[in-house]
């Protein structure tokens, strides 16, 4: 979904400088979903399929509310269900709205490969380039939250775009649009981070979630899209998100100290044949032509 | 018979027809492979993938030149796999390796068809390219590793530019002997024939085995 009147920050594959970086202030925005007023009903996940005019795919009945594992390349917005027994033995429900984090380290970015194919704004949004990717999935591993989806046929990438589209026209995402519990807030990064630690607040005062917290993992360097959890201490509960997000160590390491030792290898290599060339010459085999039986 | 007479006096044949083949299927496949590996690597050698039909393309056919490179491999170690045994003979030459590098040829025992820096390059490719085509499955199917098991994913990532860039250590030392620094080398592999003189030079226990002198 490409957005021109976003200016961009970061860019997959590219070597050298982003071309306008930094030339203008953007606020960063974020996406704040507070699970504890979460009820489940989905309308984000439709509003989501509308906006971006996807089909509604198929269902998998497992017994429980959740209609699919997880997010596809073509549902990238899904609310995962989660029957969570409390310490006493008493039942809750840990309803989380699954999708891209929008990091502000993104480990799809670092992974990829191709030149444009992943761009990251200036306002945060992080963003899929369908054209300029190449389908080689390295995002789907650099990804910590396994939210990048593959289409098999059309041989690309997709995820949550943010709405950036929406964004960049001064509107709210779809799912926000949608939210009728209001669990979905939208706004800068600082005013939405205000607003989830006052909630957490509520939460701890009023509610007794003394565990309350606001998830935005600094190992990603935080994210543009933030919950609001009953119990920060265990967010593994919400359907597997991870306690502490990073980029994999090997994806940082073939991208960084690897490429360069990989790099100087290769350099004298080629270097270290020709110095051989130059000092010692070929193998000549002097022909015998007195060899004639 | 492996010794016949041509215009330039006598000629051995060193690689049959089929040993030809298969050494320039796997080398043309090879260069496919390391060509959009490379862009794939870097950002500053993407446009590789560009001259090479555009980087959807070289994603799409990098894997399958990959595989059809592998089996090329496996085809030549069913071929060489006697020839490729490492053997006393080539422990001794690796001893004397340095008279090698400085071309004091004389001063090194006597090796069989192939010596022991081809035997080397050969394990290397064939080991080589069995940890490129693991790791490359991994990375040719992703999704198809469940998110538990995402560690063999990031080993993977590693284990697939780690075996590359060994490759590519080898294939540099390769290329170099063969066309610029072993004069009649190229030759062979390319006719499948060399002087008796060569021969002996080179290889002398395989020259001595095959005209039985």
């Amino acid at each position: 979904m490409s957005s021109a009147a976003l200016r961009i920050q970061k860019i997959s594959g590219h070597s050298g400088p982003v071309p306008g970086q930094d030339t203008q202030r953007q606020q960063k925005v974020a996406k704040l979903i507070d699970t504890t007023t979460c009820i489940g009903c989905k309308a984000c996940e439709v509003a989501c399929l509308e906006w971006n005019d996807l089909p509604f795919r198929e269902t998998v009945f497992d017994n429980t509310y959740q209609t699919m594992p997880e997010t596809a390349w073509n549902y990238w917005n899904l609310i995962k269900f989660n029957e969570h027994e409390r310490t006493d033995g008493s039942f809750q429900w840990l309803m989380r709205k699954d999708g891209c984090m929008h990091c502000a380290d993104p480990g799809c970015l670092a992974a990829c490969p191709a030149e444009g194919a992943i761009v990251q704004y200036q306002n945060g949004i992080v963003d899929f380039q369908q054209d300029n990717c190449i389908g080689c999935q390295y995002c789907v591993t650099g990804c910590p939250f396994n939210i990048p989806k593959f289409n098999p046929q059309t041989k690309k990438v997709f995820k949550c775009t943010l709405c950036s589209d929406r964004v960049s026209q001064g509107l709210e995402p779809a799912c926000i649009k949608a939210c009728p519990t209001g669990c979905l807030h939208f706004g800068t990064k600082d005013d939405m981070k205000e607003l989830g630690q006052s909630r957490v607040q509520q939460l701890k005062e009023h509610s007794g979630y003394s565990n309350a917290g606001l998830y935005d993992p600094p190992g990603v360097g935080g994210t543009g899209v933030m919950y609001v959890l009953h119990d920060i201490t265990n967010p593994e509960a919400y359907g597997g998100l991870p306690a502490n997000p990073r980029v994999p160590l090997s994806v940082r390491l073939w991208k960084g100290p690897l490429k360069w030792l990989g790099n100087l290898a290769m350099v004298g290599g080629l270097i270290g044949v020709t110095m051989h060339y130059l000092r010692f010459g070929p193998k000549q085999v002097e022909d015998d032509k007195g060899e004639h039986e | 018979m492996t010794l016949h007479r041509a215009a330039g006096g006598l000629r051995i044949l060193r690689y049959t027809l089929p040993e030809r083949t298969i050494h320039w299927l796997a080398a043309l496949t090879y260069c496919y492979v390391l060509l959009t590996g490379l862009a794939f690597y870097t950002p500053h050698l993407y446009w590789l993938a560009t001259l090479l039909g555009g980087p959807p393309t070289s994603r799409f056919w990098h894997p399958w030149i990959g595989l059809l490179f592998f089996l090329a491999v496996l085809w030549m170690l069913r071929t060489w796999i006697a020839d490729m045994r490492i053997t006393s003979v080539d422990r001794a030459w690796g001893r004397a390796i340095d008279h090698y590098i400085r071309n004091e040829d004389e001063a090194l025992p006597p090796v069989d068809r192939f010596n022991l820096g081809q035997k080397y390059f050969f394990w290397v490719m064939l080991w080589g390219g069995a940890l490129l085509l693991i790791s490359g499955a991994v990375l040719w199917f992703p999704e198809r590793i469940p998110w538990g098991l995402r560690g063999i994913r990031y080993a993977a990532i590693l284990l697939h530019v780690a075996a590359a860039l060994l490759t590519i250590g080898a294939f540099i030392i390769h290329v170099y002997m063969g066309t610029a620094m072993v004069r009649g080398g190229f030759t062979s592999i390319i006719r499948g024939e060399v002087s008796p003189a060569w021969a002996k030079a080179h290889h002398r226990l395989w020259y001595e085995r095959v005209t039985g002198r």
